[in-house]
């Protein structure tokens, strides 16, 4: 799970997004060192709206990089200005190393059909088309012959689990199930950048715990580059290899969930994840320290098991855990000490409040 | 209202309204104009002197135009005569059993069995009382019309969703289209294309087009977001994105667009028979209604009203289905089967047409030849219960239309009320109208007095003895507080311009017999449409009364009214009202019946008694949806103007229709304009007072 050893895919340095009457005025000296918080207050002054202030982040091929914040807080408009479906108003957004901000329209549309994929959360099916002409159409608008694209459609339809209901309008599918289309067809050109907006808002808990894990599950196999945008703590903390946190237009914090839950940055996040139990959101991986050439416990774990997975075989004895070393770095150790800190710090966390 | 104002409004809150001192002075120099009436005589009648020859410019200038661009239009005209020969010659030569299955087969698909059934019958009622030709004449002027109006809106549509800068151009010219009476613009077209049905069609083609350019426009702005982000996404180009991704999307408005354009063509092509008919079905109506044959005028009369509902029904399915779901004759009915099932209906005239290339198939006689006996009945009928229908109208004419046109000084004369009005009697009125005005003011506030003092003063003089200056001031002030100065303008402008035209004595005249219309109808119409909004069964019944009495083309509504009243005023009141009526009982029920649950419960659950639940809580909720109807209404009265002119009024519809006659393309075109103005002028100050309703 070492995120830095992968290569960049995609780069966001310093992008805003302005609403008002004259946002270029305000970012029209290159070369000037800018307050963000300074000039942010300036336009709010004077009847500017700033959507996403100063945004910069990396995002490493094959992560999931979620980005929270309460609705309102310009997560939406950030994703959006990811895949210039709205135009930033400032900054660069580097895919691959290139700057998509100017990419003509020949070149975004190229970009658009080959290298993204978005799901929306209200779905944003075609009601004229059937599920299958649905999944089909972004291979259609390419111009792909009708064979190859049917073909493809239905190799996306049975992945999402939705055989059988190719010929379903999408008013007669459930929300769950018009959500899986929307995903079939953001996958059905194979791209490598995923966005989702919010996939899962407009379902039912239920089914978006189900949705979780399916999508879990695709990416396991897949292996996309993914933003994820939701404003459900919970569902952030559950699928992010990382994340940011988003405020008022502002990204106020971003790590590893662990590194969130266990330094917030500032009482806003702190008071944010205040909820989320840090035996859950921690995994061995985050607090086993380097074995330094001792000797290695015979129990072994995955990096990615979460502390409260490993509670009953404390109780039944076990002292320490080897965890083995992702990407060719050394076997790492967990003993109980390190658990027991954690738990007493949620104990903590609990009489506080 | 700045802050120092508001404690200031609190505590004598009329003394500190700046909006009520030009009321107080405009009621100062009423009360001198009505002193002065008896000298000056031109404060009541704007003197013939003083009128400005505008119709006269207006036809120079048409003349000299038209001497232009004549020849061209003359050329468009034999250019829409080819194909619109061809539609009638096609129509007449489709033997009448393929035509019933095809559109049975059509009905099938649009809305299921019932709506092909009524299709059925509908059209072998057209073969048994003889009016196949006709109807197949009018359709075909129709079918002509609305293809050019849809592509026509449709760009329109489309060129206001893409470029909004041309938007307030484009309503501008819209609410122009639909409020200018098509008698008004039939002027200008007879002389551009010359005397014959392509005028008919034009016309119709004109006045179809603005239901088809709004629904393009909110069809395409409609499209969610969601929905063009993923095109945007999946990689569409602009054009992709237009034709692959809104246009489909918006299709269902796009159908209702269809549906409204095809019933306002149907309206149009049987109100353009007035021009002169070519055998059609509205040349039927109108010349047995001339000729006093009531049976025909009915049995043709219903042809029309069937044709228009049979034709909603089938557009308005395709663009939505019933709401239960498709029906089993829906489902089976696939695509395939419909091609097919045409295929076949187009085989079988073939067929029939190779085996008697000239039989008409039509049968002889038809219900037409039995009409002598029934006009006989109706007329006899009519006869004997003349006490009646005559009793109805001379009590409204005595009681109501009298005293509202000349006022109570007028009509209160020994001979019609059987007192004459003496000082005593003047008094008392006034008493009595000042204490309702000081109940208003405690009650209600100052708005309210105003209204009440306002009404008292119609009541007296009358629409016609209302002196003019005091008149446009009163409205122009109206419309400048309530919607801005530019509305004030406006109205000032518009009156102004009428005065000067000297159509003052027609426009008090449209006046008054729209109020009262409108105030009839809002009466009549909101108590049905609360008694709906309680009662389930009721609404079931209304329902269909409703949807019929809408589908139906304005001409019609004269026919009973005719029956039963003869020529004159109330007639025209009666038909204006059965075309008015329907808005204010749908909006009322709609109104209350989606009034938010959470506030209806929480009153009831205070104990409020289910009148106090309906005056205190429902009805000040719904007010901005029943302004809406009150809005509908007046636009529908207006409209319904023109055509009421044709059983006798004064009113400026009658001026259009006049100016027809006459061929005077100038008077028509400004008597014309004087009743959008009036529409506009109503409907942007009910939508100001309703903005500024929800606003507060």
């Amino acid at each position: 799970m070492n995120a830095a050893s992968r290569p960049i895919k995609l780069a966001c340095r310093n992008v805003w997004k302005v609403y008002g009457r004259r946002p270029a005025y305000y970012f029209d000296s290159r070369g000037y060192v800018i307050d963000p918080d300074a000039l942010a207050e300036r336009l709010r002054a004077e009847a500017h709206l700033p959507a996403v202030v100063d945004a910069s982040f990396e995002v490493a091929t094959g992560e999931i990089f979620v980005i929270m914040g309460l609705s309102g807080s310009g997560k939406s408009t950030l994703v959006r200005c990811l895949s210039r479906l709205v135009e930033p108003s400032a900054g660069e957004i580097l895919l691959d190393g290139k700057n998509l901000l100017q990419a003509s329209g020949k070149e975004l549309i190229e970009l658009r059909r080959h290298a993204m994929g978005m799901v929306f959360q209200n779905f944003g099916l075609l009601p004229h088309l059937t599920v299958l002409d649905n999944v089909a159409f972004p291979l259609k608008i390419q111009g792909k012959p009708a064979k190859e694209r049917e073909a493809r459609a239905r190799e996306m339809i049975s992945l999402v689990g939705l055989e059988g209901r190719e010929t379903s309008f999408p008013h007669e599918l459930s929300g769950g199930q018009q959500q899986r289309v929307g995903i079939a067809r953001s996958l059905a050109v194979g791209p490598e950048l995923w966005f989702l907006d919010e996939p899962f808002s407009a379902l039912d808990p239920l089914i978006r715990r189900q949705m979780q894990d399916e999508f879990l599950r695709l990416q396991r196999m897949l292996k996309k580059t993914i933003i994820f945008i939701t404003h459900d703590i919970a569902e952030a903390f559950r699928l992010a290899d990382r994340l940011a946190i988003m405020r008022a237009g502002k990204i106020v914090q971003i790590g590893r969930p662990a590194d969130i839950v266990l330094n917030p940055a500032d009482d806003y996040v702190a008071q944010f994840t205040e909820d989320m139990p840090l035996l859950r959101v921690i995994t061995a991986g985050d607090i086993a320290t380097p074995a330094n050439g001792a000797a290695l416990p015979e129990r072994t774990i995955a990096a990615d098991t979460s502390l409260e997975a490993l509670i009953p075989q404390l109780a039944s004895g076990v002292a320490a855990f080897t965890v083995p070393g992702t990407g060719g770095s050394p076997p790492a150790v967990l003993d109980a000490a390190a658990v027991l800190a954690v738990l007493e710090r949620e104990q903590a966390r609990r009489t506080r409040s | 209202m700045t802050a120092p104002v508001a404690p200031l409004r609190s505590s004598s809150r009329f003394a500190a309204d700046p909006g009520l001192l030009p009321w107080c002075a405009l009621a100062v120099l009423t009360a001198l104009c009505l002193l002065l009436k008896a000298e000056l005589p031109w404060l009541v009648n704007f003197p013939k002197e003083w009128t400005l020859p505008l119709a006269a410019y207006v036809n120079a200038a048409t003349d000299a135009v038209v001497a232009i661009i004549q020849p061209a239009f003359r050329a468009l005209s034999a250019m829409l005569d080819a194909p619109m020969r061809g539609a009638r010659l096609a129509l007449a030569w489709l033997p009448w059993p393929a035509a019933m299955l095809a559109v049975a087969v059509l009905a099938l698909k649009s809305s299921g069995e019932r709506l092909a059934i009524f299709a059925v019958l509908t059209l072998a009622y057209i073969l048994l009382a003889g009016y196949w030709p006709q109807s197949m004449n009018t359709l075909a002027l129709v079918l002509l019309a609305v293809p050019i109006s849809i592509v026509l809106g449709f760009a329109l549509g489309v060129l206001g969703y893409a470029r909004p800068r041309l938007r307030p151009v484009l309503l501008g010219a819209l609410d122009l289209m639909q409020t200018v009476p098509a008698f008004a613009y039939l002027i200008p077209l007879l002389l551009l294309f010359g005397f014959g049905p392509v005028v008919g069609l034009i016309a119709s083609a004109i006045y179809a087009t603005p239901p088809m350019v709004r629904n393009t426009m909110l069809g395409l702005e409609r499209v969610p977001a969601a929905i063009s982000e993923a095109g945007l996404m999946s990689g569409c180009t602009r054009r992709q994105q237009f034709w692959q991704v809104e246009v489909p999307t918006a299709l269902p408005q796009l159908l209702v667009g269809f549906n409204q354009t095809t019933m306002a063509a149907l309206s149009m092509v049987i109100v353009a028979a007035i021009i002169g008919g070519f055998e059609d079905i509205g040349w039927e109506v109108l010349s047995s209604m001339r000729k006093a044959e009531f049976g025909q005028s009915i049995l043709s009369g219903l042809v029309i009203a069937l044709l228009a509902i049979l034709i909603d029904r089938l557009t308005i399915g395709f663009a939505r289905g019933p709401e239960t779901g498709p029906t089993r004759g829906m489902r089976w009915m696939t695509p395939r089967r419909l091609v097919l099932s045409l295929a076949i209906a187009l085989a079988l005239a073939l067929a029939i047409r190779f085996a008697a290339p000239d039989a008409t198939l039509l049968p002889e006689t038809g219900l037409r030849m039995e009409m002598g006996a029934v006009n006989q009945w109706l007329l006899g009928t009519v006869r004997d219960y003349a006490w009646f229908f005559d009793g109805v109208r001379n009590a409204v004419l005595y009681c109501l239309l009298l005293p509202l046109r000349v006022g109570i000084s007028g009509s209160a004369t020994p001979a019609i009320w059987g007192f004459a009005l003496s000082p005593a009697a003047v008094t008392t009125y006034s008493a009595l109208i000042l204490a309702a005005a000081g109940l208003a003011l405690r009650g209600f506030g100052w708005h309210a007095a105003l209204a009440v003092l306002a009404a008292g003063l119609i009541l007296y003089t009358g629409f016609l003895g209302l002196p003019w200056p005091i008149f446009i001031l009163a409205i122009a002030l109206l419309a400048g507080q309530v919607a801005g100065y530019r509305l004030g303008l406006f109205a000032l402008a518009g009156f102004t311009l009428i005065l000067v035209n000297g159509l003052w004595p027609q426009l008090v005249q449209s006046l008054y017999l729209c109020t009262l219309a409108v105030l009839l109808c809002l009466l009549v119409g909101g108590a049905l449409g609360t008694w709906a909004a309680h009662s389930d069964r009721v609404s079931r019944i209304l329902k269909p009364i409703c949807d019929a009495l809408q589908t139906m083309p304005q001409f019609v509504f004269l026919i009973p009214a005719l029956m039963f009243f003869k020529v004159g005023e109330f007639t025209a009141l009666i038909a204006i009202m059965l075309y008015a009526i329907v808005p204010p009982i749908r909006y009322v029920e709609h109104g209350l019946r989606h009034v938010r649950a959470d506030v209806v419960e929480a009153v009831e659950q205070m104990g409020a008694t289910p009148m106090q639940t309906l005056l205190q809580a429902k009805l000040p909720l719904a007010l901005p949806v029943v302004m809406l109807g009150l809005n509908q209404t007046i636009m529908a009265a207006l409209s319904m103007l023109a055509i009421a002119a044709l059983v006798g009024t004064r009113d400026l519809g009658q001026a259009v229709y006049v100016a027809l006659g006459k061929a005077d393309a100038g008077m028509g075109l400004i008597a014309g304009l004087s009743i959008a103005f009036l529409a506009i002028l109503a409907d942007r100050l009910i939508q100001a007072a309703v903005a500024r309703s929800t606003r507060a």
